[in-house]
């Protein structure tokens, strides 16, 4: 069922936070040495970095940035954001992207687990957002549509999003984590599923993939919290990119799906020190959720770039004066919406 | 008396949950699950032929109800209960005093969880009963009220107390549950993949309930829980859970209730015959494209406070826009009314049935 897909479709970004990227990219070398690499390097980094020999890649530093967008809009990419320049500047048709303090993690039978192959599957297999199957991917090897799935509703949709897990560190936040200071995740889950039309999620940045061409745009760094720093735990953007996703995914008949595949996250950081940063990304989630549960997008929003217009002009008017950092994200959606017309490659429209 | 030592330690709920299983031919499979069953109370629903015995294994708590018992004690009203069809097993449901009900059919068998250990689907069920379920907001790591999972990051703290949980819906290993066409396809395919994981349905999504391996809140959802008119003298067959699914979905969804699946499996051995089923299901396969998006779109009115008041609303859109499609929904949504009145005498209200302020509905 799923598509015929070569590696020149592909592009793995990766978003260099911290400068040594050499047993990173050594413990992926298996997996992602056919691929081509974007790298790039948070413009806040100061240190050069250390790249191994064998790959190929691009690698993308705080010149190269603020010559393509401009000093002034290259703003929009540092930290953790950096990563989403590379979605911007790749040719490619699907992205995979994944932190580098993740790993390849390995299944239950000991295998490791090729995250790209699984994404890459996950994309070129139809979602299935209108109706729950009980028993998850029915187009995985081994299962079906039950009894009582709508015939009609078997083709599936296009997926345009693949969210994976963690194994190890997961993707709690900072208060859950300190709580449960030695909780680690353990848990194998063998499944793909898709994540309900209208149904929303915090959809995790740590370990994705996506089709560029057709929801590339709807990826927003966007959300930048005041005090946001150079961990997980103090960060928002990629839950509020991921919100965007769904929404415009919902709107446009497009798919996201959830489960495998699974990376290792290493142990990094301290939940207790990042709490105090944190704090401020969880209270606005109470803002955030409702609004993205609420927004509706127009018939006339066809294409990604025009669905994030319009969230971004419902983000302006709804949001705008309960926090600054909503005011700042409308426009930061709006900034991107054009450099991702004048610098991207050609996207097109969903449903083709 | 089975050896202590193979009886779950901690019997949650003893007194508090029936176990409903219809059956036409034999309860040998009990045998098997008697380690984990033996300490609750069964209702064996007999369908078929009343005059044949049905021999229930020593050492069980029982009552038993056939097609004469369901007569006697509904009157008239007997005529919402199938006949000739697993369906009847709402009956059980109907009379049980129990605050829950986990329901399983008699080819369903304890399966293996993958470091080989025999899965005790009861006990899975209760907790899934018993911890709360989160509709709203989906979490991508699962049941957050697992040993060793939680709310991830970006997860609401409002939403994180979540909402009760009504259903608790389990799977199967070994025969999946595929209809006919699909049987016919793939003869052979077996269901292999253990997924180790319980998640809420979100709100506003629908799912094919499969009754096979199922448990609920008899309290919050039980008067939904109608498996509808099958099998002898209908058109159709094998659509009962998946009846019952719908209605119970909607009326959770507006209610604030929540409805889980996954874990526990059970091991479903007896594949049953695809031509057979094709016959009962072929009119179903028709009309499920009217009837899915006919439950997507239902609305409920604020004052639907109680599940019977949802259901008879249900019942009244039944009438009103699926008795186009065909005359049996008229005669179904008739049935509903006369399930609610039969369930509310055998339940008289103030009691049981609750009533959720409509605030709780998002």
């Amino acid at each position: 069922m799923s598509l015929e897909i070569k590696d020149d479709e592909i592009d793995i970004v990766i978003g260099a936070v911290s400068s040594d990227m050499t047993s990173f990219l050594n413990e992926w070398r298996p997996i992602f040495s056919r691929f081509h690499l974007i790298i790039v390097k948070d413009p806040d980094l100061k240190e050069e970095l250390k790249i191994p020999e064998g790959f190929n890649l691009d690698v993308y530093t705080k010149s190269d940035i603020d010559r393509v967008v401009g000093s002034s809009t290259s703003i929009l990419f540092s930290g953790y954001s950096c990563r989403y320049f590379g979605y911007l500047v790749s040719l490619k048709k699907y992205i995979i992207s994944v932190d580098n303090d993740c790993l390849p993690a390995r299944d239950n039978k000991g295998f490791l687990v090729d995250a790209v192959a699984q994404h890459i599957t996950n994309l070129t297999t139809p979602a299935t957002p209108f109706f729950f199957n009980t028993l998850y991917d029915p187009f995985s090897e081994g299962a079906d549509f039950v009894r009582g799935y709508p015939f009609s509703l078997r083709s599936g949709v296009k997926c345009a999003l693949s969210c994976g897990l963690w194994l190890n560190l997961a993707d709690h936040d900072a208060p859950t984590q300190a709580l449960k200071t030695r909780q680690r995740n353990s848990r194998y889950v063998d499944a793909v599923i898709t994540v309900p039309a209208r149904a929303l999620a915090p959809i995790s940045g740590i370990n994705i993939a996506f089709d560029r061409e057709v929801v590339g745009p709807a990826l927003v760094p966007a959300l930048r919290l005041a005090g946001e720093g150079k961990f997980r735990w103090e960060t928002m953007e990629d839950i509020w990119s991921g919100m965007c996703v769904k929404v415009v995914c919902d709107h446009l008949g497009l798919g996201v799906k959830s489960g495998l595949p699974y990376v290792w996250r290493t142990d990094r950081g301290d939940a207790i020190s990042s709490l105090k940063k944190e704090w401020e990304g969880v209270k606005l989630m109470e803002e955030v959720v409702p609004f993205f549960q609420s927004v509706r997008l127009p018939r006339t929003a066809t294409t990604a770039e025009d669905c994030v217009v319009e969230v971004a002009k419902a983000v302006k008017e709804q949001l705008g004066s309960t926090d600054p950092v909503f005011a700042r994200a409308a426009g930061a959606m709006l900034d991107w919406v054009k450099l991702w017309k004048s610098v991207g490659s050609s996207s097109s429209p969903p449903g083709v | 008396m089975a050896e202590p030592a193979t009886i779950s330690p901690a019997t949650l709920l003893k007194d508090e949950l029936d176990i409903v299983i219809p059956t036409i031919r034999n309860l040998d499979f009990l045998e098997m699950w008697r380690p984990f069953f033996q300490p609750y109370h069964l209702i064996i629903v007999q369908d078929g032929d009343p005059s044949k015995n049905i021999k229930v294994p020593e050492g069980f708590d029982y009552e038993l109800y056939n097609r004469n018992d369901i007569n006697r004690i509904l009157g008239p009203k007997a005529s919402c209960i199938s006949f000739k069809d697993s369906a009847c097993r709402c009956f059980g449901y109907m009379v049980s005093k129990k605050k829950y009900i986990y329901t399983i059919d008699d080819d369903c068998f304890v399966a293996k969880d993958p470091t080989g250990k025999d899965i005790n689907a009861l006990e899975q069920h209760i907790k899934n009963l018993l911890s709360p379920s989160t509709p709203f907001f989906f979490n991508t790591l699962y049941d957050p009220y697992r040993a060793g999972a939680d709310f991830v990051r970006g997860y609401p703290f409002s939403l994180r107390e979540g909402v009760p949980t009504a259903v608790s819906h389990g799977l199967w290993l070994n025969i999946p549950d595929y209809d006919a066409p699909t049987q016919l396809v793939k003869p052979l395919e077996r269901n292999t993949r253990y997924v180790d994981a319980i998640m809420t349905i979100p709100k506003g999504t629908l799912f094919p309930m499969c009754g096979m391996n199922l448990a609920f809140n008899r309290e919050l959802i039980g008067a939904a829980m109608y498996f509808g008119l099958m099998g002898d003298g209908q058109p159709i067959g094998r659509y009962d859970d998946m009846w019952a699914g719908w209605c119970t979905k909607v009326i959770c969804d507006h209610l604030g209730l929540g409805v889980k699946t996954g874990l526990p499996y059970i091991w479903h051995s007896k594949a049953s015959n695809p031509f057979v089923n094709l016959k009962k299901e072929y009119k179903g396969i028709y009309w499920q494209e009217e009837l899915i998006p006919f439950f997507q779109s239902v609305t409920l009115p604020k004052d639907c406070t109680t599940v019977q008041k949802c259901y008879i609303e249900i019942s009244k859109q039944v009438k009103a826009k699926l008795g186009k499609v065909d005359e049996y929904f008229i005669k179904l949504a008739d049935a509903m009314v006369t399930w609610i009145e039969a369930w509310d005498e055998l339940n008289p209200s103030g009691a049981k049935s609750a009533e959720l302020p409509n605030g709780a509905a998002k």
